[in-house]
């Protein structure tokens, strides 16, 4: 069950906090991810943060699929 | 799935050059080879398989069976009656969410019973149900706590909201369900031939990658941990092509942006301080060892089932009506066709579901149902 | 038993429809089941159509239930190619409402009224005891001329037309979604909920070959073309990216589990058009404020007749069927 969609966060008041995706905003909890800095993406899952997204990890990712493939679409995101 | 907000980290996990990239190398991979049957045991990957036209984009050698879909479609009868048994009781009101609504129990669904004036609450999260319970003191509300271990971290957050505040008036009726245990008996079964697992991306962010090695190991069928973007179910699929070919049967994070080795250690850490495991019937599959959450017997007092005496809940249980002949567990093993199912498209239709393949809007039946019958051919 | 299902316009509705209303009133105006019926009146030929509204809640950000009204039964109209002359107006208001409420619903009934220049020339009200309705409901009725130029009606569509889309899908069910307090999110999302006259004159007066045009409204553009589609000798290929979307409308949508091509809007609408024309059609849409970001989103293919189809981002593609029941938000 597993709906959970990345948005960022943009406010912070102890557990609480309010993320934000295309100018959807919505409080959600954050008590099982505490360690968060404003900006961050994070996973949203009915209304709580699961995880913080690793963008340095999700970077890293795509540059090994790309060497993998031999592919050169990362200019794109570049 | 797909929210290509331009920014998102996950916006080139959407992108049309890769695809058509690793689609050219899962059909070199795949091509010459044996067929390859992958399981996908996510209600959200069956989604988005179905959403972004994946299946058809696979060489024919690389076929993807749907699982048991989620969590809410295994719902068995006996939990949706005595949620509807709940709403016979004066001033209480369900919480749920809205996947729930039309999963059938022996005689009614929540949608039915809310056309003839029962009271349930659509929610996003949890956490919602105590504005509502805050809103009306007087209203007894009962949050239908189901998911997968993803979902049920909130359903810990909603427990300790209301031990700390002392809300009287709100309740979990709860069935949890472990993902693990039910793998360990999908790939128990003789009939079941699957060479490679999908797994599920935001499970395995709560459980990590570890928990499934000794599944891997011990059934010799390679997995694949799986995000919901393009991107990412297709270098899943390669993986498992690839390790299939190359006769390895290993664990691969193919969604480390968000899951790690050992998983949320504080979202599991919740669920053992209010849940303990049980044994768990799975609509369409049976009773699973283990792979379910109950309360704690300490907590008993936010136990919705509480609400009811006991006499009435045998009185439910003794009265849950299945239908006899549902073929879901043979469908999902690929060892029955849908149509072959005695209920198929007679008594079990997408707007009457009976079985989880039939109740997931995008689970084996319904896709059947929808876009198998009376057009045969690819799409192409 | 009915069930909140059966009015969402998909395939529950459908069924309804055949079953209990076509069986008893079986006459050759409605069997065609069009969003107005075509009638004879001496020597006019008229379009007569009705719509019921109910909305909660009854004031949404880019509209409230007044304005509703009126541009869904004057958009059933515009879509058949009519020019709307007159329109009536029923209320049955629950008893505790607001004055001020009914008098803010009025007074947009008639800012659209104005914008367009078609009155509300009769109407009704009925009070009904608390609870026994939803605030207020409305419906409205309304007749049309129909004079040439007029779209040549779905049995002129053939495989080569192109499909238009009068601008950016879903707005309306995800603005009144986001409205209902008890899912708390935050946006800026507005229900499209305009008429669209104006940009059907505009595209048929241009000169263009205009097969059908229809109002994506419940269930959204997939059942809308699902209907064109449905039992016919053709198919339609529409296309992921071209089928414009705003992003917050995108955002909302995929964290609530919906699916945008089955949400419905209220100020857009869906024509189908030869496709050497095609230019000559968008660029008259787009010198029409209600069609200013109107796009070509798809064609008419021959095969596999009566399907729907979706081309995907990726290249994939999805077969289109009609909503079975309504869309409800989902966390799997």
């Amino acid at each position: 069950m597993c709906l959970a969609v990345p948005m960022r966060l943009v406010e912070r008041d102890g557990d609480r906090g309010t993320v934000e995706l295309s100018g959807v905003r919505r409080e959600v909890h954050l008590g099982f991810v505490p360690d968060l800095a404003l900006g961050d993406y994070v996973l949203v899952h009915a209304g709580f943060v699961i995880e913080k997204l690793d963008t340095e990890r999700a970077e890293e990712d795509l540059r090994l699929l790309s060497i993998l493939l031999d592919d050169p679409a990362p200019e794109k995101e570049s | 799935m797909s929210v290509s907000s331009s920014d998102s980290p996950s916006a080139a996990f959407a992108d049309p050059a890769r695809c058509a990239a690793l689609r050219r190398e899962i059909e070199k991979t795949a091509s010459g080879g044996p067929p390859i049957t992958l399981m996908e045991v996510c209600g959200t990957h069956t989604t988005a398989l179905f959403r972004f036209g994946l299946r058809e984009m696979l060489p024919p050698e690389v076929r993807v069976i749907s699982g048991p879909g989620c969590p809410v479609c295994v719902t068995p009868t006996a939990y949706i009656d005595l949620a509807l048994r709940l709403l016979d009781e004066p001033r209480l009101a369900l919480v749920t969410f809205g996947d729930m609504m039309r999963v059938p129990g022996s005689r009614s669904s929540l949608e039915r019973r809310r056309a003839r004036g029962g009271r349930v609450e659509v929610v996003y999260s949890a956490l919602d149900a105590l504005a509502l319970a805050a809103a009306e003191p007087q209203t007894r509300f009962v949050f239908l706590a189901v998911g997968f271990e993803t979902t049920a971290p909130g359903s810990a957050l909603l427990l300790r909201a209301i031990a700390e505040r002392r809300i009287a008036n709100l309740y979990l009726l709860v069935a949890h369900k472990l993902v693990p245990p039910a793998l360990e008996a999908l790939l128990g079964r003789p009939d079941l031939r699957v060479d490679g697992l999908i797994l599920p991306g935001h499970v395995s962010v709560i459980l990590g990658t570890e928990v499934y090695r000794p599944i891997a190991e011990r059934h010799g069928v390679p997995g694949v941990v799986c995000g919901f973007e393009p991107v990412d179910l297709l270098s899943g699929i390669l993986e498992l092509v690839r390790m299939r070919r190359d006769g390895t049967a290993a664990i691969v994070n193919r969604y480390g942006r968000a899951v790690t080795p050992q998983g949320n250690r504080l979202a599991r850490a919740s669920l053992s301080e209010w849940f303990l495991e049980e044994d768990a019937e799975w609509r369409g599959l049976g009773p699973i060892p283990g792979s379910g959450l109950r309360l704690r017997p300490e907590f008993s007092s936010y136990d919705g089932l509480g609400l009811l005496p006991p006499s009435e809940i045998r009185k439910v249980e003794e009265a849950v009506r299945d239908h006899e002949g549902c073929r879901c567990g043979d469908v999902l093993c690929g060892t029955v066709a849908p149509p072959e199912c005695p209920l198929f498209g007679e008594v079990c239709t997408p707007e009457n579901p009976i079985g989880a393949c039939m109740v997931s809007t995008e689970g084996t039946c319904a896709a059947y149902f929808k876009y198998a019958r009376g057009w045969s051919g690819g799409v192409r | 038993m009915i069930l909140l299902a059966h009015g969402a316009g998909g395939r529950m509705t459908g069924r309804l429809v055949r079953e209990i209303f076509l069986r008893h009133f079986s006459n050759e105006a409605l069997a065609r089941l069009e969003d107005a019926a075509c009638l004879s009146a001496g020597a006019a030929r008229i379009a007569f159509t009705t719509d019921s509204f109910v909305v909660t809640p009854i004031v949404f950000p880019g509209g409230d239930l007044g304005k509703l009204s009126i541009c869904g039964t004057v958009n059933d109209l515009a879509v058949m190619g009519a020019r709307p002359i007159a329109l009536s107006a029923g209320f049955v208001i629950e008893e505790g409402l607001p004055m001020a409420t009914l008098d803010r619903i009025a007074a947009s009934m008639q800012a659209v009224c104005a914008e367009i220049g078609v009155p509300v020339v009769t109407g009704d009200t009925k009070v009904v005891e608390r609870g026994s309705c939803d605030q207020v409901f409305i419906n409205t009725a309304g007749v049309g001329l129909l004079e040439e130029p007029l779209p040549q009606g779905a049995a002129a569509v053939r495989p080569g037309d192109r499909v238009i889309v009068s601008g950016g899908i879903a707005d309306h069910g995800i603005a009144v979604m986001a409205a209902r307090n008890d899912l708390r999110f935050e946006t800026t999302i507005e229900s499209d909920c305009a008429p669209v006259l104006s940009a059907t004159r505009a595209l048929l007066e241009s000169g263009a070959a205009v097969r059908w045009m229809r109002d994506p409204t419940r269930g959204g553009i997939a059942t809308t073309l699902c209907e064109l589609t449905s039992g016919a000798p053709f198919a339609i290929e529409i296309a992921e990216e071209r089928i414009p979307l705003r992003p917050a409308v995108l955002a909302l949508a995929e964290i609530l589990g919906l699916d945008t091509l089955y949400v419905p809007s209220e100020g857009r609408f869906l024509a189908v058009v030869d496709a050497a024309d095609v230019d000559r059609a968008l660029a008259a849409l787009r010198a029409d404020p209600a069609g200013r970001e109107s796009v070509e989103i798809g064609e008419v293919i021959a095969d596999p007749p009566g399907r729907l189809l979706l081309r995907t981002r990726i290249g994939g593609h999805r077969i289109l069927d009609m909503l079975t029941g309504d869309q409800l938000p989902r966390i799997c």
